[in-house]
Formats: C-alpha cells, structure tokens, sequence
C-alpha cells in the first residue's frame, strides 16, 4: 500500500510537471492573446518527433537542445504569418485557426512518420536504475524528467518575476494598450511569448517521447487535458495552472493504479443500481476523471480555482 | 418581389432539388452519398442555431447526434422485436426527442455561461460521453456499434424501406421540413433575440430578456435538431458506433458550418453538400485528403472568413445592380496565378506523400492529374517550385487590381457592400 502511493506519488508529479511544462505556456499565451490554442499539444508532439529524428542521427542530447529551439521556431513562425493575420476576426476565428493548425500537424506528422508508434529510446546514459524502494524499481530516467521540468519551472518564474522582459510581459498581460504606447513592440512581445510556449512545449515531448509513446495520437490524446488543466487552473492564472497541473496528474496517477469497483466496495448491489457501471473499476474510468472535474468545477466556479476571468 | 415571397420561391426550388436530385443523378452511390449530404444538412444547420445565430461555439455537439442516433436504433430494434406497429418514417421523431432531453440536461449545465467557458464545457461533456460510451456496452455495443434493420418495421403505403431511393426521400422530406422549422425559428422573435444574446448580451438582458434562457432554449433546440439528424444516420447506415458521438464528429460538423458560411443561412447547407462531397469522392482520389480538408478549413479562416456563402454574399448587391461584369476582368486575371498555387499545392502535397508514404512499397513513379511522373527526378519537383512561386507572386501583383475593381464597381452606390 505504502508502495502503490510512494510510486504514484512520483510518478503523479512527474506527469503534473509535464502538464505543467506545457500549460504555463498555454495559460500566457491565453491571457495575453486571448487565444486558446488548439495546437498547443500539437507542439509537444511536433517536439517528440524532432527529438525522436535527431537522436536516430545524431544523439539524444543534441536534440534535447535543438529540437525545443526548432519548435519554438516554428511556433513564432506559425504568429507571425497565420495567428497575427486572423488577429482582426475575432477570437472565433483565431481559435478555428489553432483547432485547424492542430489537425493540420497530425496529418503532417502521419505522413512523414507514420500512423504507428516511432521508436524513441530512452538514450543509454540514463538507461539506468535510480533507486530501489519496496523492491520496486524507479528508472533514472524519470528522475530526470522530474529535474529537467522543475529546471524549467524555476527558469520561468525566474524570467518572469526578475528581468525586464518578463516585467513587459506582465504588463502586456493585462495592458498591452498601455505598454504599447510606452514604446515597447507588443505584437512582437506577443510573437516571443508563443515561440517560447512553443519551445516549452516541444521540450516537454522531446522529454516525455521515450517515456511515453511517440505516436501521431499523442497530441489529441493530450490537448483535452490540458485545456482542462488550465480551466480548472483559472485560465491566465500561472499558479492555478501550476496547482491544477499536479492535481491532474496525481488523481489520474492513483486512479489508474486503484484496481477497485463499486461492485468490491458494496458488492452486489452496486450492479442493481448502477447496472454495468457497477463493476466498472476505478483505474477504467481515470481517463475521464479530469473531464468530470473540468465540468463540476465550471458548473460551482466558471473562473476556474485561481482565476478572475471567464472569457 | 418582395422578401416573403423571394423566400417562398427558395423553398420552391430547394423542394424540387431534392425530388429530381435522384433522377439526374441516379447511380448508386449518389443516391447513398445525397443521403448523407441530406442527413448532414439537418446537423450542420442545426449546429448553425448554436455558432452562427447565438454565438456559442460548441466543441460538443456531436454529443446530441450521436446519442440520439443510439436511441433511435435500439428503439427500432425494439419495435421489431416486439412487433410494435411503428413505421420508419417516425423514428426520428424519437431521435429528436432524445436530443431535447440531452439537450435540456446538459444544456442546464453549459449554457449558464457564454464565450470560452462554454466552449470549454462542451469539450469536456463531449470527452465524457464518448468515454462513457465505451464503458457502457449493453447499450452502445462497445467498439463495434448498435446495428439495426430499417427494412423490419411496418410497412407504409407497401414501402418498407429496403431500396436506398426510398431512404433518400424519407431523408429528403424530414430534411425539407427540418429546414424549414429552423429558417422559420430565424424569424421568430426567439431567433431575432438568439441574434441579440450573440451580438450585445448585455444589452438583451436590458431589454428584459434572460440571455442565459435565450442560449438554454436555442441549445436545445439545436440539439433536438441534432437529434433528429443523428436518427436518420442510424437509419441511413443500420449502424451506430460511438465515434458518432465523438470528437471527430464534432469537428467535422464545425468544420462543415464554418466552411459553408455562419453569417448567411444558406451557409452551413453549402457547407454540408461541399463536405460530404468531398469526404467521399476526395478519399477515392487522393490518401492524403485528411490533409486537404485541415489546409481548406484553415484557408477559410485565414482568407474568407465568413466562409463561402459570406463571400457570394459580398457579391450579391453587385448582382442585383448588374454591375457584376465589372469585376469579371479582375477575377479573370487573378484566376492564372490562383490556379497555378493551387496546381502548385496539390503537386507539392501528392509528391511529398508518395515520396514518404509509398515510395518503399510501389516505387517511386506515380502520378498526378493522370500525369506520370518520378518522384525521385527532379522536373516534377522543380515544377511544383515554379507554380508555388509564380502563384504567389502573381496573386501579390494582382491582388490591388482586384482592390480597384472592387472600387469601381461599388462607387457610384455609395459602398453599399
């Protein structure tokens, strides 16, 4: 027992970070654009992929460092030259773009990769046993996972809280008019902030590729979540994001690890109530578990945990 | 002619499509496809009440579709088994009313808010009941579906529904009268007030109107129709899988109302027609047309974005003041450069994916527009490059005169468009 909540303890946080590393760039981009984008999770995938062919050719740890940089690239790339261009439609319109960008990256992805899961190792020095605990192993790995995405969390709140940059994206948050007339580039502002989600984003599949499965899937499988995350976070809340991701993470970390029903709790009656959902397990329904806590907590609070915006 | 009377006749001519649609066009699997076109009509439409009329954009509407849909073949399979005297052609009344009661249960919920957050809660109540959907097998048949027997039911008039003609004309009849309820909910005062909700919501509640009621009633509403379109699925294939009720049904419905137009009414059924049209013939003609479909939906945001009825619509006062030929040069020029992008495209998209996809197994020589060609030489390639570029250039030179001709040929009116 102590075993099953040691390990999904970790392993709950870990996948919290992860969600992290990808919704504070989602939360930013939202609260200063106003743009939820669809494509965000496309990201972490277009990530995964270009880790996964620069380490078939030259190694890991070049495209560690590269492929983040190409992602944020293109992401700055894709503001540029498609989301500033719908700019002037309405919100509506810049979402429609993101939720078409979105499809758009996976059929790419399909056809230069292919609809079956790539083979993305983990390289071979972290290929190794962390620690033992309970006679369960903890693949270093992991723990590395865990460093790179509180790295990256200390990095942000860093950038964000103590430089100048950081200082005019607060303001452009909440005033861009304002800072704007101080003489500061808020569209390109605007353009920095979506390349560096995009990069954060990228990181986080280049890390989570061999862990996880590489597979065209993987951003539609992903997006939902993380929407849920920053909803139920506030959305433009970072701290309601930081906490929603680890809520996330842990509840379906232990979810997938409680083999229990209904039916073993209050035996058979559960089945004349609940019919077939009486002996559906807790570990079957933790897909779902987010998007349930996505509608309750809109229905009692629509701001979302931390946050003081609807729309 | 005056506006009733204008629409009057459109009804006249939209009924008379869909009576000889199956004579001119008469095979097979154009009768199967003008089915599902019709099927599609009713949903996007009804997917229109939400995004075009009240201003919801909703990530979930598939949700009423699909769940209706499974209504509607257990209650048809329920009237063979017991041999209940209940002809086909009123299934999808059962459909509808199933819609109304998803509709109303979780419009309660999601409709209390408007903009992002109710985008935000038809997203997640669609991944809910798709993930139920596969929890609960008895009644959604796990990942194989519900299938059904149309032809089982009581006859009507010695119809039994067997033959797909006769499937397309019960379509084509709810269709019709599907249509026209939701036109005419347009020009109810609850329609004018959907507009309000959407355009000023502040100001409707002002005016004494609930805003929150409004988008309760119009939701479901839409979903009744949902409903109704989701039942003559079941009907239309025997069959009902959960990715009915899915995320990708959703996005097509989305995806068909924003291409055909939200602005115009006559938008999401262009939409519908165009959509199916090229779900069916394009993935006989190319593999990669799940591609194609992702490129034109952004191409329409970013180009046109009040979809393809919103930009026949700009032209329409023109028509009226006969002064549409004065653009026809214009349009004449701009249409070498658009035809080479588009050629230029479609050449880059077919190579590339011949090269990645299909080159390991078939060789690399394929062929384009009944063109043989090796995707490992370099002509083709260069050609792409040459039609690309050339496009692009040539729209960027033309695209000012395109401006003039605009001008010129609304002056005189005072900018009426």
């Amino acid at each position: 027992m102590l075993e099953i909540i040691t390990f999904s303890t970790l392993n709950g946080v870990l996948y919290g970070m992860l969600l992290f590393m990808m919704a504070s760039g989602l939360t930013l981009i939202f609260s200063m654009m106003g743009v939820l984008n669809f494509a965000h999770a496309s990201f972490y995938m277009i990530g995964a992929y270009f880790g996964f062919e620069i380490s078939r050719r030259i190694g890991f740890w070049p495209g560690f460092v590269v492929a983040p940089l190409l992602v944020g690239g293109v992401g700055a790339l894709i503001e540029r030259f498609g989301l500033r261009r719908v700019h002037g439609y309405g919100h509506v319109a810049e979402l429609l773009f993101t939720f078409g960008l979105a499809f758009v990256i996976e059929e790419l992805v399909n056809m230069f990769w292919g609809r079956l899961p790539v083979d993305y190792r983990v390289p071979p020095s972290l290929d190794f046993v962390a620690f033992k605990l309970f006679d369960t192993t903890y693949p270093a790995y992991r723990m590395f996972m865990l460093a790179t995405a509180v790295a990256m969390f200390v990095f942000l709140i860093l950038i964000l809280k103590r430089t100048r940059v950081g200082l005019i994206i607060q303001a452009a948050l909440t005033h861009p008019n304002m800072v704007a007339m101080l003489g500061h580039d808020v569209p390109t502002v605007f353009m920095l902030v979506f390349g560096v989600g995009a990069a954060l984003a990228g990181l986080a599949g280049v890390i989570a590729g061999p862990a996880l499965v590489t597979q065209p899937s993987m951003a539609g499988l992903l997006g939902p979540i993380l929407f849920v995350v920053i909803v139920v976070g506030g959305l433009g809340s970072l701290t309601g994001a930081f906490l929603a991701s680890l809520l996330i993470g842990l509840v379906q970390t232990f979810a997938v690890a409680i083999n229990g029903s209904l039916f073993d709790l209050i035996g058979p009656t559960a089945t004349t109530i609940f019919g077939e959902l009486g002996s559906v397990t807790v570990a079957q329904i933790a897909p779902i578990l987010p998007y349930l806590l996505l509608v309750v907590v809109l229905i009692v609070r629509p701001t979302g945990l931390f946050g003081n915006r609807e729309t | 002619m005056t506006g009733a009377s204008r629409t009057l006749l459109a009804f006249a001519a939209f009924a008379v499509i869909l009576a000889i649609a199956p004579m001119v066009f008469a095979s097979g699997t154009s009768v199967t496809m003008m089915s599902v076109m019709g099927v599609m009509i009713i949903f996007a439409l009804s997917y229109n009440m939400l995004l075009g009329e009240t201003g919801l954009l909703s990530f979930g509407h598939a949700v009423y579709y699909g769940l209706a849909g499974f209504f509607a073949a257990h209650a048809m399979n329920l009237a063979r088994q017991q041999g209940l005297p209940v002809p086909l052609p009123v299934i999808p009344l059962v459909g509808g009313v199933a819609g109304l009661f998803f509709g109303v249960l979780f419009g309660a919920v999601s409709t209390r808010r408007a903009g992002t957050v109710f985008a935000m809660i038809t997203l997640g109540l669609g991944e809910l009941v798709s993930a139920f959907a596969l929890l609960m097998r008895t009644f959604f048949g796990g990942e194989d579906g519900i299938s059904t027997n149309r032809a089982k039911l009581l006859p009507v008039f010695g119809y039994k529904f067997g033959p797909q003609i006769q499937i397309y004309y019960l379509i084509a009849i709810w269709c019709f009268v599907c249509v026209a309820l939701m036109y005419a909910i347009t020009r109810t005062p609850l329609g004018r007030m959907c507009n309000a909700v959407r355009d000023n919501p502040e100001r409707a509640e002002f005016v004494g109107y609930s805003a929150q009621r409004v988008r309760f009633i119009a939701f479901s509403l839409s979903a009744t129709f949902a409903g109704v379109a989701g039942a003559l699925s079941a009907i239309n294939f025997e069959l009902m899988n959960s990715h009915a009720a899915g995320a990708g049904q959703s996005g097509a419905v989305l995806l068909m109302t924003y291409v055909g137009g939200v602005g115009q009414f006559i938008g999401p059924i262009i939409g519908a027609v165009l959509i199916t049209f090229l779900q069916t013939s394009l993935s006989d003609v190319t593999k990669a047309w799940m591609l194609y479909f992702g490129l034109l939906f952004i191409g329409v945001v970013l180009f046109a974005p009040g979809g393809i009825s919103g930009w026949l619509a700009l032209h329409a006062p023109l028509v009226r003041g006969g002064r549409i030929f004065r653009l026809a040069p214009a349009y004449a020029l701009a249409a070498l450069p658009f035809a080479a992008l588009f050629v230029g495209m479609v050449l880059l998209i077919e190579l590339s994916y011949h090269m990645l996809v299909d080159a390991a197994s078939e060789g690399t020589k394929t062929s384009v527009f009944h063109i043989a060609m090796d995707g490992a030489s370099a002509p083709p390639w260069i050609a792409t490059v040459v039609l690309l570029v050339g496009g692009v250039l040539g729209l960027r030179a033309v695209w000012p005169k395109i401006g003039d001709a605009w001008a010129a040929a609304t002056e005189p009116t005072g900018g009426e468009a």
